[in-house]
């Protein structure tokens, strides 16, 4: 192999103190740790949280002393209160969605990669991009913050006295409520509205703000490298899908964040400022009507609905941000392990294009039961389905790629499956709660969480999983443990089936979510074993994931050693050291003269050839001449 | 494993994908002149980055005018202001800055240094001046007794007007930068390229919160 050399650069030379090496690093690879490694904090977390509520689903009023220890208003006697468990739901879907999918698929391992893969030595603005992951991690602090803040009076008051009245007190729940979607009238209101919407609910109004500002920082960042940056010979139809995809995932997040910081702009405004953006008139809350009390304010004419269409004019492209990744990762795992070329690569762009785009116009799926038009409903409703057509092409693409392959199951290879199968299985749901007539029964019943979490949730995790085992040895230099690896794979997969496949039973039963406990409705009792069924392999599923972070960790420094290219893949970053220098290619910016997959290309000396492959040239015409099978 | 091949149809094709034969002067693939790494990237680099992120900032203003325009269509409290008389005076003071800033930057262009500094700093009093003179528009409204949360077309005027001065800030902020640099004392050899760049991509955007306050300003009293 050779290796043709231009433009030589080094536009900053490799920091030697460990503030400006590990902490405050502009370097793209480290930033992507740091992401990494803030995910891995946040869905620890997140998984706490679903626990605690399993816990409580299944085994109702019983005490857990520890509990109490952790947070005395909130679970009085050990007993977990329901407004406790409301403010669960609301911090694991905040946690999971902003500072888990968002930041790991994107921040992490699109910053570490997209830069290498397209053959650059760093990000366009590595300053910008430094700046993006601390803003992001003040955003987790302040959401961090808001639990306690909300759930601890003495706080609280430090915060009213500080940082002004509308701070003042938290209402002595555990933490903020009102679902990761904040609905209006309830979230804007301010602490009148009753538990769980004191000063924490101010701090998740500002953390998601503080979000938005820190991936819109990233995605311009992405868009521009990507376009500016580019290796000699690198064309836009020879990057790795992976890099499609988080370019993809880039202008939906450039697109998608703003709507969300301008709603969030008038949301804090209607809580702190009295404004009534979303309040509508004549609102009895609390045993008080709006403007009859100086605690609560005359309030007139604001709009609820106009919250949910800012909301989920975010929210919609913001499951595919989550997703897209994952899309890119599986397809560029898939090709590796099943030394084939990825089936149909123009088709695959398209795909996730289309994605991305139709994903704009789908919002109002969510909003089925608002009481919008039946007629948009209709237009939501065909739009929203229209996407079925390039997930499907996705989908066939990658069985067309594993199609015949003698595939290599590793540990990457395998979670890369399982993303196509929890992909499809979660998809499915989608084409049933995506028909207005159908959602209307179904709506918030255990089918909706059961439909995203198999689709975005589980599905993005894999992707990422996926991207770990197969990244590793790139990243440090050494392998993950595959046996412990197979033994996480094989537990989580049947786990997350076991407690997904359950809940879309639970929802056509008519369960609803968002409930803490069902003991008062009979109809509801004989799903009982279900929902323990449910609870036990969450515990074993997310008992598993502490082998997964042992591993990652034992692995970093006790794990096999790799070469610069364990996989035998074919794209630029296994084409530099593991780990890779400080500008990447120590100096040398490689120069392309192949697609991104031509793995088991007919007459070339070995079964891949690498992006940078000069003397690996198939013999003129069509590539058939000189087949040897 | 050299031969083990699982798939016979040819995968190496014509066209963007890489065709076979020897590479071209920019590897296989490419149609066109090289659109890769140039001796203009690294000043493309900023102007690329300005718009792209001016796109994000054209969503904000969107979904915040979206909110405007759903807000005063369902609402029988909507009591729209009187134009305060010195918006007009704002008005025509973003312009001119325009103006300056376009003179300035082709004064870069043409290596005039003295100018393009005077015109920069023109620019920026200009830009102070319409911040000023915002600001009065504030008072004289507080003056009346009119605040945010007032009624809802007072919320959208100081939302709007306040998120604009407040990337307007930003923008005299890069001004000042700008004009930092453009002394010849500060000036260091080989940053000609991302000088032009940086003045560039200031100017875009620039011009592009001259053309938001028109449109905010049309939004704002003529829409409803």
């Amino acid at each position: 192999m050779s290796v043709e050399h231009h433009e030589g650069v080094h536009r900053h030379p490799a920091p030697t103190g460990f503030i400006r090496k590990y902490i405050f690093s502009v370097d793209h690879k480290v930033i992507g740790i740091q992401y990494i490694i803030l995910a891995l904090a946040a869905v620890l977390v997140g998984m706490i949280m679903s626990l605690l509520m399993r816990l409580n689903l299944s085994w109702p009023g019983t005490s857990w002393p520890i509990l109490e220890t952790l947070f005395p208003t909130g679970a009085p006697g050990g007993v977990m209160t329901p407004e406790f468990y409301l403010s669960l739901v609301t911090m694991h879907g905040t946690i999971m969605v902003f500072f888990v999918l968002t930041t790991a698929p994107q921040g992490g391992f699109g910053n570490y990669f997209l830069p290498i893969q397209i053959g650059a030595e760093d990000m366009a603005f590595p300053t910008l991009n430094m700046l993006s992951f601390w803003v992001t991690l003040v955003g987790f602090i302040v959401i961090l913050l808001a639990i306690v803040v909300e759930g601890n009076q003495g706080i609280g008051e430090w915060f009213g006295t500080n940082l002004g009245p509308s701070f003042a007190g938290g209402s002595g729940t555990a933490g903020p409520i009102g679902g990761w979607t904040g609905y209006a009238p309830l979230s804007a209101l301010g602490k009148i509205a009753g538990p769980g919407q004191g000063a924490g609910m101010n701090l998740w109004v500002i953390s998601i703000a503080i979000f938005c500002i820190g991936s819109l920082l990233g995605a311009l960042n992405f868009i521009t490298t990507l376009l500016n940056m580019r290796t000699k010979g690198m064309s836009l139809m020879r990057m790795p899908l992976t890099c499609w995809a988080w370019f993809t995932t880039a202008v939906l997040a450039l697109l998608s964040f703003p709507v969300l910081l301008g709603g969030g702009i008038l949301l804090l405004l209607d809580r702190i400022a009295n404004t009534s953006f979303f309040i509508p008139s004549g609102l009895y809350v609390s045993g008080l009507l709006s403007g009859s009390n100086p605690n609560f304010p005359l309030h007139t004419g604001g709009s609820p609905i106009l919250w949910q269409h800012l909301f989920w004019f975010f929210g919609h492209p913001e499951v595919y941000i989550a997703i897209l990744p994952g899309m890119g990762a599986t397809s560029h795992i898939l090709a590796t392990f099943a030394r084939k070329p990825v089936f149909g690569y123009r088709a695959m762009v398209f795909a996730i294009f289309a994605i991305g785009l139709l994903g704009f116009f789908v919002w109002g799926h969510h909003m089925f039961i608002s009481g919008m038009s039946p007629y948009s409903a209709i237009a939501f409703s065909v739009l929203t389905l229209s996407i079925g057509v390039p997930s499907a092409v996705k989908t066939f693409n990658w069985l067309g790629t594993l199609w015949g392959a003698r595939i290599r199951f590793t540990t990457a290879m395998l979670f890369a499956i399982g993303f196509v199968s929890l992909f499809v299985a979660g998809g499915i749901t989608g084409l049933i709660l995506g028909q207005s007539s159908l959602d209307l029964p179904m709506h918030d019943t255990y089918i909706v969480p059961a439909h995203f979490h198999l689709v975005m949730g589980v599905a993005s995790i894999f992707g990422m999983f996926a991207a770990l085992y197969f990244w590793f040895p790139k990243m440090f230099g050494r392998f993950m443990s595959e046996s412990i690896g197979r033994i996480h794979f094989w537990i989580t997969f049947i786990g997350v089936y076991t407690i997904f496949v359950p809940m879309h039973i639970m929802g056509i039963v008519g369960m609803p979510r968002r409930y803490s406990s069902f003991t008062e409705y009979r109809f509801l009792d004989s799903l009982h074993p279900l929902v323990v069924l449910v609870t036990v392999a969450a515990i074993v599923t997310i008992a598993v994931q502490i082998l997964f972070y042992f591993n990652v960790f034992w692995s970093m420094f006790k794990g096999k050693k790799a070469g610069d290219n364990p996989w035998e893949a074919t794209t630029l970053e296994w084409n530099t050291t593991s780990p890779p220098p400080h500008d990447n290619f120590a100096g040398v910016l490689p120069t392309v003269y192949h697609g991104p997959y031509e793995f088991a290309v007919p007459g070339a000396p070995k079964d891949y050839v690498m992006q940078t492959d000069v003397s690996s040239e198939v013999p003129s015409g069509n590539g058939h001449n000189g087949n040897k099978h | 494993m050299a031969t083990m091949v699982t798939s016979t149809r040819p995968v190496i094709q014509k066209g963007a994908g890489g065709s076979p034969g020897m590479p071209g002067p920019n590897g296989n693939g490419s149609k066109r002149r090289d659109p890769f790494r140039g001796p203009d990237s690294k000043g493309n680099r900023y102007r690329i980055g300005m718009w792209v992120g001016l796109a994000s900032i054209a969503m904000m203003f969107t979904s915040l005018s979206s909110a405007y325009i759903v807000r005063s269509g369902s609402a029988a409290d909507w009591l729209p202001l009187r134009i305060p008389r010195v918006m007009f005076a704002s008005t025509a003071l973003i312009l001119l800055s325009s103006v300056t800033l376009e003179v300035a930057r082709r004064k870069l262009k043409r290596s005039f240094a003295e100018a393009y500094s005077r015109y920069l700093l023109l620019t920026g009093v200009l830009g102070l001046a319409f911040l000023g003179s915002q600001l009065v528009a504030w008072r004289q409204l507080a003056g009346q007794g009119i605040y945010l949360s007032t009624h809802p077309h007072s919320s959208f005027f100081y939302l709007l007007t306040g998120a604009h001065a407040l990337h307007l800030a930003g923008g005299l902020l890069a001004i000042g930068f700008l004009y930092l640099r453009s002394r010849p004392k500060l000036d260091k050899p080989g940053l000609a390229t991302t000088r032009q760049a940086t003045a560039d991509a200031v100017s875009i955007y620039w011009h592009f919160m001259d053309g938001l306050w028109i449109y905010l300003f049309l939004l704002l009293f003529l829409w409803r």
